[in-house]
């Protein structure tokens, strides 16, 4: 325990938590990607409401969905502690600062694509996530809670607003935790990037699919 | 030439500075920025007025004192360089010169573009240093060092202490300038005794005087004049992990 604080305390150990919570939630957009295209498949949803319901149910999936909860509580607190001394660090901003000479837009952003992350999470669990597990018999099936919260236009549009913004973060995010655990030189250097694209590229376009298709099948229908 | 310039006075650590705008005339283009500033002040004096203060001692890239924002980059728009070594033709005639002073929490400014960097010298003295007899000067090949090696610690042993990469850093982190610290002493054998202690102590000095953490934009990269690679701040958080855990 003398170690863990220790390394809280200081601020390249503060990173070390951030990149490690980090990753491990790339790890969760994976899993959750991944049950997700059951959404795809043409039986009016039973495959993907068995798929929620057993992720509901087992053990194993409760257990790992606290170490998720706790991966998110401690990578927003962290990462928020860091942005606020940052902020202090330069109390007087320049007058003149020509920061896109030195920089990438998505790794000066990270607090900002991270915060608005975290109002979509809130409203995605409210969503889905609360009706179904605490309000289970009062509410249809996670399929038609999916069909009826897509079939809004709006609630399609701030859907894929933030998954830009997830894309954004992990742009910069994923490659960046590699650098703050030291793993850095010409021999990963290429394989980061190139996994570092299925995080921000392929996976945001994987999420986005979904409100596309049921914007579209239940506007412009006859698909089913 | 002709330029004008939007200057930031201060009169000391505790006025309010303000910026104030001044013309420089009859600049040639192969005049550093700090020479024309001379020419500046020069005719300031005659005028008796203040001349602008600013640091500089080398004016040859190795010093590390000139340090200043110009055009809203660290020492310039140029790479590779400190302000020094800024020729006025990396400019057009009659532009809008802005110059401010490095802005750090942990660097406040002392007078107009001139700042208090002694955060550091308290850094290196946390541990930037070896603690050895010197004695007399030992055989050259007495220590066998690979080429590879020597020419990594030599690249992070080049790092001048000007703070560009704190200036340039969104956050006002000195994480470059400790990891060129940390990278030249543990990559030689000399380095190795306090090796743990070295990258602990330093960093928590680090935090300690106000600076921010790094967020890996890799400005400090960009903007550092002696060029010296983010992969040494991967080495630093290495070695601090190795030195936390271990
Ligand atoms: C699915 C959600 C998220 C994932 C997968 C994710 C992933 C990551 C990763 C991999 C990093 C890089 C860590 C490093 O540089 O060492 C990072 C950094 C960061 N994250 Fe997140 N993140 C998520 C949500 C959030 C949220 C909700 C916030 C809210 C504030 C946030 C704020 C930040 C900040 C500020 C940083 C940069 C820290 C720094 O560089 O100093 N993230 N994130
Ligand atoms: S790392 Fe580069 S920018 Fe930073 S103090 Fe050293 S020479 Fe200056
Ligand atoms: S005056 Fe010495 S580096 Fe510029």
């Amino acid at each position: 325990m003398g170690t863990f604080t220790n390394i809280y305390r200081s601020s390249v150990g503060k990173k070390f938590i951030v990149g490690l919570t980090g990753l491990f939630l790339c790890t969760f957009l994976v899993e959750h990607l991944a049950g997700n295209f059951l959404l795809f498949v043409n039986d009016g949803g039973a495959a993907f409401n068995e798929y929620s319901e057993t992720m509901s149910h087992n053990i194993f999936i409760r257990t790992v969905e606290i170490v998720l909860f706790l991966a998110f509580f401690f990578h927003i607190l962290t990462a928020t502690i860091l942005w606020w001394r940052n902020r202090k660090a330069r109390p007087k901003n320049y007058t003149q600062n020509h920061k896109s000479a030195n920089s990438e837009l998505a790794s000066r952003i990270s607090f900002l694509s991270g915060s608005i992350v975290f109002i979509f999470l809130v409203i995605h669990l409210r969503t889905f996530f609360v009706p179904s597990r605490f309000f289970p018999s009062e509410n249809p099936s996670m399929y038609d809670l999916v069909v009826f919260a897509f079939s809004s236009t709006w609630y399609c549009l701030f859907y894929l607003a933030a998954l830009v913004l997830l894309g954004y973060h992990l742009r910069h995010g994923f490659q960046s935790a590699f650098q703050t655990f030291g793993i850095r030189g010409k021999k990963y250097q290429s394989l980061v990037e190139w996994i570092g694209v299925i995080f921000w590229l392929l996976i945001p376009l994987g999420f986005a699919s979904m409100p596309i298709y049921f914007l579209w099948t239940t506007h412009f229908g006859g698909m089913n | 030439m002709n330029f004008t310039l939007k200057v930031w006075r201060q009169k000391n650590r505790n006025s309010e500075g303000r910026f104030e705008s001044y013309t420089a005339t009859n600049i040639t283009p192969d005049m550093s920025f700090l020479e024309m500033l001379d020419a500046v002040n020069h005719d300031l004096v005659e005028k008796n007025q203040e001349p602008i203060a600013f640091d500089h001692d080398c004016r040859e890239g190795i010093c590390g004192s000139c340090g200043m924002f110009i055009k809203g980059r660290a020492h310039g728009p140029q790479k590779g360089g400190a302000a020094c070594q800024l020729h006025m033709r990396s400019f057009v005639d009659g532009d809008l010169i802005t110059v401010e002073p490095f802005r750090a929490q942990a660097f406040p400014v002392i007078k107009d573009l001139i700042i208090d960097r002694t955060a550091f010298d308290r850094i290196m003295q946390a541990g930037g240093f070896v603690s050895v007899n010197t004695g007399g000067v030992p055989d050259a090949n007495a220590i066998p060092i690979p080429k590879t090696i020597a020419d990594e610690a030599f690249s992070a042993a080049a790092c001048i202490g000007c703070g560009a990469c704190v200036a340039a850093c969104k956050n006002a982190s000195a994480s470059l300038f400790v990891a060129a610290k940390v990278s030249q002493l543990a990559l030689l054998p000399q380095g190795q005794q306090e090796r743990k202690e070295r990258v602990e102590a330093m960093l928590a000095q680090m935090d300690k005087e106000g600076f921010g953490s790094c967020s890996n934009t890799y400005a400090c990269e960009a903007e550092c004049p002696k060029e010296i690679s983010v992969s040494n701040i991967a080495r630093m958080n290495r070695e601090y992990l190795k030195a936390a855990l271990g």
